[in-house]
């Protein structure tokens, strides 16, 4: 059987990571989109090809539109196609809005969402040719619940929401699935940054009783990308029953 | 270039109808045509001929002679 092509944004490390890992094991080729942190995005690739997936690392900002363009482009010319693509490179910028720059805002909602419109365009596509197809945009409970000091971040991930349920109705009938994943509280570089009695609180609101692992999503991922041929245009929140 | 044989080509290929049955009076409706599949052609017909068709323009076109009349005013 012919190998699956992934594209991953924000895979050098955190969830992106994580996902590539999870596909890998799948035997599926795994394009790698970094934007800062290129020895990680390297060993991620190597992480990758150790696991029997074969990787291509691309630097770009999906912010950009032409960048997001040619990060699709670098994929289809090495291996002909794109199957699937994850929707995953996100930042934050928290800060209260009376506090919170106008930078603030344009920084997270270009990185956040209108990236995943640049590289939702660009793909869609190719895998209108091809006939079908999975793009997975890796959204956040945030985006469901909001959360005091991530207006931007909670904007950008509610909007995400609103595009993929769009997208999704778009391009059904050529069989290209589009879904979204709202992650909760994941233990990342990301969320290590908020202050400690924060985490705390939030524990005690997560019935599981503990933080989610990328692993908890990057299953997720696996599933909307490999099974799951009958949902479309949904939300799947993993969140250890945060948000319930 | 006899631009109603090229369009009549890409019609064929991207809709998946027989020959026979793109006519300048076709409408693309009748060729079962859904938006998706116009978008597509229409963006298969920019790469071909080098142009831009705005999307005022492609509300307008209903049927094959309106691409070959539009085409043929503007390559």
């Amino acid at each position: 059987m012919m190998s699956k092509t992934c594209i991953i944004t924000g895979a050098s490390r955190g969830i992106g990571r994580e996902i590539a890992l999870t596909l890998a094991d799948q035997g599926m080729n795994i394009v790698i989109n970094y934007l800062g942190s290129q020895a990680r995005a390297e060993e991620t690739a190597a992480e990758v090809e150790s696991r029997g997936g074969q990787a291509l690392v691309v630097r770009g900002d999906v912010a950009d539109f032409g960048e997001s363009e040619k990060l699709i482009k670098a994929c289809i010319d090495k291996f002909n196609r794109v199957d699937i693509l994850i929707n995953n490179a996100g930042i934050t910028r928290d800060s209260l809005i009376m506090r919170m720059k106008e930078e603030d805002w344009d920084k997270v909602i270009s990185t956040n969402l209108k990236g995943v419109f640049n590289c939702s365009r660009a793909a869609v596509r190719f895998m209108i040719k091809q006939k079908g197809g999975r793009i997975i945009n890796i959204a956040s409970v945030v985006g469901l619940t909001g959360n005091p000091g991530q207006a931007n971040y909670a904007a950008a991930k509610a909007g995400i929401i609103g595009f993929t349920k769009a997208l999704a109705k778009e391009v059904a009938s050529r069989g290209i699935l589009v879904n979204a994943v709202a992650p909760g509280y994941i233990q990342t570089e990301m969320t290590e940054a908020l202050p400690v009695e924060s985490k705390e609180k939030i524990l005690k609101h997560i019935p599981l009783g503990r933080l989610g692992q990328p692993a908890d999503i990057a299953e997720m991922v696996k599933f909307l990308s490999m099974e799951a041929s009958y949902i479309t245009g949904q939300v799947m929140v993993v969140d250890g029953g945060l948000t319930m | 270039m006899d631009i109603f044989a090229k369009v009549k080509e890409m019609i064929v290929e991207q809709l998946g109808v027989e020959e026979e049955e793109v006519k300048k009076e076709t409408a693309f409706k009748d060729l079962n045509a859904d938006s998706l599949d116009i978008v597509e052609l229409v963006m298969a017909m920019e790469e071909e001929f080098d142009l831009e068709i705005s999307d005022e323009q492609v509300e307008k076109i209903k049927t094959v002679g309106d691409v070959i009349q539009y085409l043929e005013a503007n390559v």
